[in-house]
C-alpha cells in the first residue's frame, strides 16, 4: 500500500485520502501541516489495480460520493477542506 | 504522470489558452494565479495519463465513457457556478469572486455516487415531430436543431459527444 507518513504531535489516526492533482486536497494536507498533527496520506489516482479497488471501496464506507480529499480522524470522516471543521475534529 | 513532471512553460501556455477561452465564452477563470496553474497543471497531467482533460479533483477511471460528465469543463461547473459561484475544483469562478465581492469556499460534490450514475447519463428526448432535432450541449446547455452536433461546442468549447438529443 502506498501510504506516506507526516510526522507531527499524535492525535490518534489521521488519514487523508486525495488526489495528487486536487487543489483542495492540497489545501487540506497544507492545514494539517501547519496544525503540526501527524497523519498519514495517500494519493488514491496514483493507484492501480487491486490497491485502487480496495482504496475505492475504504473511501466509499466513509464518503459514498467517493470525493477528494476524504479526511478520516479517529473514525469520523470529514469530506471537502472544511478548515473548521477539520480543526474541531482536531481539538484546534 | 506527477504534477511536478510538467514543464513551467507547457502550464503557462494552457493557462493562456483556457484563459483567452473562457473568457471568449463569458466564464472566468480563479484569478488565485498559483491555485489556477496548479489545477492547469493538474488537467494537463489528466490528459497524459488518459488521454482526455480529465478533472483534477476527481478520481478518473480511464475510461473516457464513465467519465464523460468529469471532462473538463464537466457537467457540474455551470450549476456549481449559479449555486456556489465556482466550479467543484474552484477553476471557474462567477465575476463577484473574480471581482473579489464574494469570498471563494469550497463546495460540496454535486457528482451523484458511483451506482446512480449509469441512468443519469442520457435521458430521453421530448417528442414533439420536429422536422430537425434540438440537440443540447450538456455542458453549458447551448441548443441547436441539426442533425449532428457541432465538432465543438461554441459556447463552452466541450466536444460533439457531449451533447444531447433534447427534442426531436
Ligand atoms: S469545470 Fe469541472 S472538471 Fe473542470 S476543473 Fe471545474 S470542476 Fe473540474
Amino acid at each position: 500500500m502506498t501510504v506516506e507518513h507526516v510526522d507531527g504531535d499524535d492525535r490518534g489516526d489521521v488519514l487523508l485520502y486525495a488526489l495528487s492533482t486536487c487543489q483542495w486536497c492540497r489545501k487540506t494536507k497544507e492545514l494539517l501541516i501547519e496544525l503540526g498533527v501527524a497523519f498519514d496520506y495517500i494519493y488514491v489516482d496514483l493507484l492501480e489495480g487491486s490497491e485502487l479497488e480496495t482504496v475505492f471501496e475504504e473511501v466509499k464506507t466513509y464518503n459514498p460520493r467517493v470525493s477528494f480529499p476524504t479526511l478520516v480522524i479517529n473514525g469520523r470522516s470529514i469530506a471537502g477542506f472544511q478548515e473548521e471543521a477539520i480543526r474541531e475534529a482536531l481539538g484546534n | 504522470m506527477k504534477p511536478e513532471d510538467i514543464p513551467d512553460e507547457e502550464v503557462d501556455r494552457r493557462y493562456r489558452q483556457l484563459d483567452e477561452e473562457a473568457e471568449t465564452g463569458g466564464y472566468h477563470l480563479n484569478p488565485d494565479t498559483a491555485f489556477t496553474r496548479s489545477l492547469v497543471r493538474g488537467l494537463i497531467v489528466n490528459e497524459r495519463r488518459y488521454g482526455y482533460m480529465g478533472c483534477p479533483c476527481r478520481l478518473n477511471t480511464g475510461n473516457k465513457e464513465k467519465d464523460l460528465d468529469i471532462i473538463c469543463p464537466c457537467d457540474y461547473r455551470d450549476p456549481d457556478l449559479a449555486d456556489f459561484d465556482a466550479c467543484y475544483c474552484a477553476l471557474y469562478v462567477t465575476e463577484p469572486i473574480l471581482t473579489g465581492q464574494k469570498e471563494l469556499r469550497p463546495l460540496p460534490e454535486r457528482r451523484p455516487p458511483p451506482e446512480e450514475r449509469a441512468h443519469l447519463q442520457r435521458p430521453a428526448p421530448a417528442r414533439l415531430s420536429l422536422p430537425l432535432p434540438v440537440l443540447r450541449c450538456r455542458v453549458c446547455g447551448y441548443l441547436c436543431a441539426r442533425t449532428e452536433p457541432p465538432e465543438i461546442c461554441p459556447i463552452c468549447r466541450a466536444t460533439k459527444e457531449r451533447f444531447e438529443r433534447f427534442i426531436e
